[in-house]
């Protein structure tokens, strides 16, 4: 490569690199600026911290977004894990096609398909839809995931297991199960950001009075700003952050079956 | 139990559950919206009933029958589409938008895809992974870091507009407009456009390249003539997974866009929550899915076309 060349496409990638990062790092300086005003830089302060450690709504949203996370992301983990296992072993036509065009489409698509049904069936709307509605989504990324680990897995493992008397149920639970549990671990921490972060369809089917983060962040994003949203937003970024690198460890594959 | 009902028991054991759960909460839902745009809308929002109930007996019926089908069953929430130009007019500025997007992410990734594909492999999977970090943190935090960014008293607006003021230009206003949206489509979707594209130069051979330059190519006739060619099934994978998701986003416009840069997502989300006109708003959702459908068959059928010109 010749040097020139390679220093101006340095300079692109790192301009690509500064638009990526950029917008994000902002966010958090300014949770730490002493003005209600996301403008001007005035000082430094942890006053917004501590405005979101005493809102009693935020706290409230919050707990509901970890509550339907963990629930959600259990259920998905097992369909998800179901699903992958048929999607390698058997050949249905169908599965594959209620797994994947979840992801494929337009999240408002299926936001508003999820909103008709439960009106139509007068499912009560409320944590339950929500909950309902997470796991329809997440199957298809968990099922990816677990496919991906599959389709990497020494396949001779298994047949020698069957060879030295193994049942086929003994086979997978001592053989298959270990070897793909990182990729449903993974699965299950990629259901649960996905889960925590959903904004699209959660606005949808929460009916009125319920409430998580991200609905929270958007009515004041819509009604008043303040820095006590860069305040959770920073938090927010912190636990995906944690969340993600604890997938990426697990299963490296993982981030990128998403896409 | 013989082996092979076994094997069909534990087949279905497997793919029932998941199978059942889609079924239920992803087909029949579809399947609901895609009949509902045929119907007619309710007095008071939703649809019209297809079933009463008789008020003495308590006896719930099909309303429907074979000889009043016709008080049921339309195609007027089509025809409505089709005939006021304000909703055809929303769907192409949409297919802009959703295109302008698609072009800026490709121009933006292209170098640096390149760049990660041409690293040391030790570096490579760190500078993906630092692609798709941000991509991972909560969408509405993105968008609002760039509604404080763009915001009239942030410093952009500020260095700009003090700019323009040294020519006597007006000051302009970034935030609740189309360039916004633009700007932040761009911004959520980059990473699909750098990956597949990244997948793809990385499996060039290098030699071609060489060969090209033995025979007198110059470097700008080596990127059009071979590096370019074989990266376009990696161009269109990228363009169909920005272009999608882009065209049917109803966050971004809702809150960057202000009322000059609303999308297909808003419109449909107006009918349903607004104007609960449930039909109309399948129509439109029928509508976006049929854009979807036809433009990922063909990003799919120009991978498969650049594929073949390229061997």
């Amino acid at each position: 490569m010749h040097s020139k060349q390679s220093k101006w496409l340095w300079a692109c990638a790192l301009l690509v690199y500064g638009f990526l990062y950029l917008p994000l790092l902002i966010v958090v300086v300014y949770s730490f600026n002493d003005s209600r005003l996301n403008a001007e830089w005035v000082g430094f302060t942890t006053h917004w911290y501590g405005v979101l450690f005493s809102d009693e709504q935020m706290l409230t949203a919050a707990r509901n977004s970890l509550l339907i996370g963990l629930v959600s992301s259990i259920f998905a983990t097992f369909f998800g894990t179901l699903a992958g296992l048929s999607m390698y072993k058997y050949r249905l036509r169908l599965l594959p096609v209620l797994v994947l065009t979840p992801i494929a489409i337009p999240e408002i698509l299926m936001a508003l398909s999820l909103l008709m049904f439960f009106v139509t069936l007068n499912f009560s709307m409320g944590y339950l839809s929500i909950t309902v509605a997470h796991i329809a989504f997440s199957i298809g990324f968990v099922a990816i995931v677990v496919r991906s680990r599959l389709q990497g897995m020494d396949e001779s493992l298994v047949e020698a297991a069957r060879d030295l008397g193994a049942s086929p149920l003994q086979a997978f639970w001592r053989v298959t199960f270990p070897l793909i549990l990182p990729g449903i671990i993974a699965g299950a921490l990629m259901a649960f950001t996905l889960s925590i972060d959903d904004f699209v369809i959660t606005y949808f089917v929460a009916g009125a009075g319920a409430s998580t983060l991200p609905l929270q962040i958007y009515s004041m994003l819509k009604i008043a700003v303040t820095p006590e949203v860069n305040a959770i937003s920073s938090l927010l970024m912190l636990l995906t952050l944690a969340l993600i690198m604890i997938a990426a460890k697990l299963a490296p594959g993982a981030l990128r079956a998403s896409h | 139990m013989s082996i092979s009902t076994s094997k069909r028991v534990s087949k279905w054991l497997i793919s029932g559950p998941p199978l059942l759960y889609l079924l239920i909460f992803f087909a029949i839902p579809t399947g609901m919206m895609a009949l509902a745009a045929f119907r007619f809308p309710g007095d008071y929002g939703g649809l019209m009933p297809l079933f009463g109930t008789d008020a003495a007996t308590g006896k719930t019926t099909l309303l429907i029958n074979a000889q009043n089908w016709h008080d049921y069953i339309t195609l007027d929430n089509f025809a409505r589409f089709f005939q006021e130009p304000v909703f055809i007019e929303l769907f192409i500025k949409s297919f802009c938008y959703a295109g302008l997007t698609t072009l800026l992410c490709l121009v933006l990734s292209y170098p640096l895809a390149w760049l990660i594909a041409r690293s040391p492999k030790k570096w490579r999977d760190l500078l993906v992974l630092l692609v798709i970090l941000p991509f991972w943190s909560n969408f509405l935090i993105r968008v609002y870091a760039w509604m404080i960014i763009l915001g009239p008293q942030g410093y952009f607006a500020k260095v700009v507009n003090g700019f323009l003021g040294m020519f006597g230009v007006e000051p302009l206003q970034f935030l609740f407009t189309p360039f916004a949206v633009v700007l932040v489509l761009v911004y959520v979707h980059l990473p699909f456009m750098v990956l597949p594209l990244y997948a793809n130069l990385e499996k060039h051979d290098m030699a071609l390249l060489d060969a090209a330059q033995d025979l007198g190519a110059s470097r700008w006739q080596r990127f059009w003539k071979v590096t370019w060619p074989l990266s376009l099934p990696g161009v269109y994978a990228g363009a169909a997974l920005v272009f999608i998701p882009a065209l049917g986003i109803f966050a971004v416009p809702d809150l960057v866009g202000g009322t000059d840069g609303i999308m297909i997502g808003n419109l449909i989300k107006q009918q349903f929550l607004d104007s609960r006109d449930w039909p109309f708003g399948s129509v439109l959702s029928i509508m976006l899915t049929l854009s979807v459908l036809i433009m990922a068959g063909l990003m799919s059928l120009l991978g498969r076309g650049g594929k073949r010109n390229a061997l």
